[in-house]
Parts: C-alpha cells; structure tokens; sequence
C-alpha cells in the first residue's frame, strides 16, 4: 500500500451525512460477514473443533495422537516432499526466467508474452495438466516415444515413472514457475539501475553485486514466494488425482477418500487430518505474508 | 551486457522447452485417434458426447451464477469499506485471503459435515440447494481474485469524489452503485469475472465431492476410461483458459484510466 492511498482513506469529511453517535455504517458490510461465517469460518472451526473430540462429543487429544501413525505420517511427508520439490524447482526455474525476461538484455517484445503466457499457464492447473503430461510422458507420450526412436534411450526402463513423486514435482511445476514469474516480476523490476551503477562505480563485478546488494533486498521476496508455491501444492488435489488414480499416497488424496467413504474409520480423525493441513498452509502463508512485508521496504 | 544475454536466451529457451513440449505433445497426442493418420475424430466424438455438452453447460451456468453473486457480493462491500470502514479493511483483506489458505479439500469437507441432510440448514439434500452450495463455495474459491480485482479498480477511480458528486446531485445509494461505482470499475470486474470463469469451469474437487455433474468430474471420468479423448479435452481446456486471459489482457490495454486487476 503506498502512502498515497493512506491519505485518502481518513475518516468521511463534513460533506456526507455527519456519523450520528450510533453509527449504523457496519450494516453495508452485513452480507459480506455472513458469507464469510457461513462458507469460510464455521465449516473451518467445525472441523478444528472436531478434531478436539472423540465420537460421543467428549474432548480427547487422541485424534491428533492418531495422526502419528506410520500411514497417515508418511501421506504426509510424501506432500510435503512433492510441495517443497516442486516449490523449489518452481521458485528456481521462475525466478530464472523472470531475471531473463526482465534484465536479460532479451527483445522487448519477450516481457509481455512471458506475463501473459504466465497469467495463462498458473491458471492451467487440475485434471486437463495431468491429461498433458500423460499425452507428452507418460508411457506411451510423445517425448517418451521421441526419446525411444531418436535417441534410443527408454525413460521408463531407466526408472522415470510419470505416476511417481519426481512426476507429480514436474507436473506441478507447470503452474508454479508461472505464479513465480508473476511475482518476481514486479520485485526485479523494483531493482533500481542506480543501485547496480553504484556497485559497479565502487568496482563490484556482476556476480559481487547479486550477491551483496540484489539477492538480500529480492530474498525475503523469494523465499515468501516459494512459501506461496509450497502451500499452493500442498492442497492440490485435482491434479495429482487425475494423474495417479490412488496410487500416490499424498494427504489430499487419503482426505479425499476418507470423505468418500470413511478409509480411516474414524469421523474425527479426518477432522484432524484436514485440522493438520490447515496448520501446514496457515504457517507457510503466514510466513510468506510477513516476508512480504519485509521485502516492502526496499520494493516499492 | 552481450554475455548475459546469450545466458538469458538459453534460459528462455528451457522455459520454452518445458512450457511449449507438454502443449505439442498434448495436440499430437489428441490427433492420433485412427490408427496410422492424423485426424480431429477424438474431438469429433468429445465435441459430440451428449455428456460433454451437459457438463460443459452446467459448469459455464454456474460459472455465470457464482460471478454474478460474486459481484454483487464483493463490489458493494469493497466500496463500503473504502468509503465509510476503512479500520475494517485489514479484517476484510484478511478474510478474503482465507480461500488460499484452507485448501478447498478442507473446506468441501466442512460443508459436507455442517450442510448434510441432518443438519439445522440441510443444503446437501436436493440437487437445487446442492447447487447453491456448490456455487456459494465457487464464489469462496474465487473471492481472493474478485476482490483484489475490484479492490484495485475502486483505487483507480475517486470514490469519496464520486459519491458526493451523485449525493450533490440527489442520487441514493441504489443509483450511486449502479450508475456511478459499477461503471467505473467495470474492467476490474470484468478481470476478477475471467479469472472465476477459468477456474469455475474445470473444478474438480468441490463439484466431486458434493456429487453434481459438472466438467471437472467428466473430465476425470473420460481420463480414467478413454486414451485420445482426454488429450482432446486437454487441449479445448487450455483454449478455454487461454481465451479467459486473453479478454482481461485486452480490457486492460482498450481502457486507458481504469485498472483490470487479478493475479
């Protein structure tokens, strides 16, 4: 938020209707609560609750107990493995490829193509992705069948599978590098010329100004981002569903069956399954918002 | 500056590679119905499936539906804020980041539980009232981007100014949203209304597990049982979300003064 818009949000001047002592001003903004009560804030609390309570309504810390046992732990550390793989490549590959499109000395005419493809791409997320990826590697892919004729090399013979961890990183990451350019876009452009003239007349080499002067004003940027793209992960669904059926045991593919049909044999327990979730995305979001913060001092 | 540049063209072009491979191998893929030429049959059945058609149109009416309340939802409410609550925005902001933070796995979940046929507000137990919850969740999952659009248009333009301009001129409340407000931050709702669209119409999970017939349980469907036809549908998807970008790209270059908002 810039200063300017600060100003303009004083209280009301005289012209309206002077605020009687009891104002009635919170009454526009009614619908909007209720909304959020009914759709966001009480179907989360109910869960939270629940997760607090054995079958009959009594408060137990069991469910919570339960969730460290060998199934349900390893469903999580396989998304938090899969999120945190393709978080990073993700931030990685797009902070890469905003850095070329933006300070590369590219063609002009990249920058706008890059952002739009970008604004395309992290919206092409879900069951049609895993439909591409199957259609380009899976087994019978193009790129899989083109490595075959023209290399002779078999990716499947030599341990890839599409239906595995590594596959599901390299699916995400069709998403997650576009929400990455996206952001770091407008950080990189915040670099000011005359912070790199500065260090190059104090004779800095490229390499010595990146590292003492661009990544620690970009890093609370990049690692806030890759916190984005990590929570981002951590609750698709779609995606992975569509790709490996059941097989890949990841936490929203064991939630999504215990809604289903109660896989866990306990109401409670899927409560605490989603509470932990929740917990997850909340502190890497949280996390990312104070980041955010920080890096505003410098990017404006 | 010419040795950066031969490195930034190499990383462009492995974007490109990852990026663009996927699109060609999905297209190549979609063409290889009869066996030994290339042939549109897989979309020609697709496009032919009476269920394609039914769930493609059920998913674009609820689409509609969830921008329309959305709108009326978050316009009025960001426009309030800026002009009367101000100390409440911090709240407001925080709620609407809410749908990025809780996984719309987590929140279906809750639905299921609170809106069941047992319940005090039983909307699970008819289609009708289904879809309304299925729609009311769609416009939960796309309040972030709605309201950042509009928030960001409704800056654009002077609100305070405006209003008392219309008040001056004897407008209520009614006339200054519809004729003043609504106007002006049409771009951005227009934005926030393609961004909904594109991620409304291939939504799986909610529409899944609150069982109603949309296009991303279909999609799902054809996937698990059918080899070409996914890869066509792939690639219409694709077109759908490329289309939904492209008109926001447009809207903000042909209004000069109005902000289009979004991502």
């Amino acid at each position: 938020m810039s200063p300017a818009t600060r100003v303009e949000a004083r209280p009301l001047p005289a012209a309206l209707p002077a605020p009687a002592p009891l104002s009635w001003a919170w009454v526009g903004v009614v619908p909007f609560f209720v909304f959020a009560l009914m759709f966001l804030i009480v179907p989360t609390s109910f869960l939270a609750v629940g997760s607090f309570q054995d079958p009959e309504g009594r408060f137990t810390l069991r469910n919570l107990a339960d969730l460290f046992t060998p199934s349900i732990l390893s469903s999580y550390a396989i998304s938090l493995k899969v999120s945190a793989a393709s978080a990073i490549g993700g931030a990685v590959l797009g902070f890469l490829l905003a850095w070329a499109a933006i300070l590369g000395g590219l063609p002009r005419a990249i920058r706008p193509a890059l952002l739009t493809f970008s604004g395309v791409a992290s919206n092409f997320a879900g069951v049609p992705l895993a439909f591409a990826f199957l259609a380009t590697l899976g087994r019978t892919g193009l790129v899989t069948a083109l490595l075959v004729n023209v290399f002779g090399v078999n990716i499947y013979r030599a341990g890839f599978n599409l239906l595995s961890f590594w596959g599901l990183a390299l699916t995400y990451m069709y998403f997650q590098i576009p929400l990455m350019v996206l952001i770091m876009a407008p950080a990189l452009d915040g670099l000011r010329r005359e912070w790199r003239e500065a260090a190059a007349n104090l004779g800095a080499s490229a390499w010595e100004y990146w590292r003492r002067v661009a990544l620690p004003i970009l890093w609370p940027t990049l690692l806030g981002t890759s916190l984005l793209l990590f929570a981002n992960a951590f609750g698709a669904v779609a995606t992975a569903y569509a790709l490996t059926g059941s097989s890949l045991n990841i936490v929203t593919i064991l939630l999504y069956a215990q809604i289903r049909g109660d896989v866990l044999h306990n109401q409670n327990l899927g409560y605490a399954l989603a509470l932990g979730m929740i917990v997850i995305t909340g502190l890497s979001n949280a996390a990312y918002i104070w980041l955010r913060g920080r890096s505003e001092r410098w990017l404006r | 500056m010419r040795r950066a540049s031969l490195r930034a063209w190499l990383v462009l072009l492995l974007g490109a590679l990852y990026f663009v491979v996927p699109l060609v191998g999905t297209f190549e893929f979609s063409l290889r119905y009869r066996r030994g030429v290339y042939s549109f049959e897989a979309y020609r059945i697709v496009l032919a499936d009476p269920r394609f058609q039914a769930t493609f149109g059920y998913s674009t009416a609820l689409a509609l539906a969830t921008i329309v309340v959305g709108v009326v939802l978050v316009v009025p409410t960001a426009y309030w804020i800026q002009l009367r609550l101000p100390r409440l925005r911090p709240v407001v902001e925080f709620i609407t980041l809410l749908p990025l933070v809780i996984p719309a796995i987590v929140l279906v979940f809750g639905y299921l539980r609170i809106y069941n046929s047992s319940s005090w507000l039983p909307l699970t137990a008819s289609e009708a009232t289904t879809d309304l919850l299925l729609m009311f969740s769609y416009v939960a999952l796309s309040l972030p981007y709605m309201y950042r659009a509009v928030d960001t248009g409704l800056r654009a333009i002077d609100v305070r100014t405006l209003t008392e301009a219309a008040q001056s001129l004897g407008a209520g409340w009614r006339t200054i949203l519809l004729r003043v407000i609504f106007p002006g931050v049409r771009v951005a709702v227009l934005s926030g209304a393609f961004l909904t669209f594109a991620i409304v119409i291939g939504e799986f999970t909610m529409a899944s597990l609150l069982d109603r017939p949309a296009f991303g349980p279909y999609l799902q469907l054809i996937g698990a049982n059918r080899a070409y036809e996914p890869a066509a549908l792939a690639v219409i998807a694709f077109a759908v979300t490329w289309a939904c970008m492209a008109v926001i790209q447009l809207m903000a270059r042909r209004a000069p003064g109005q902000v289009a908002g979004g991502r």
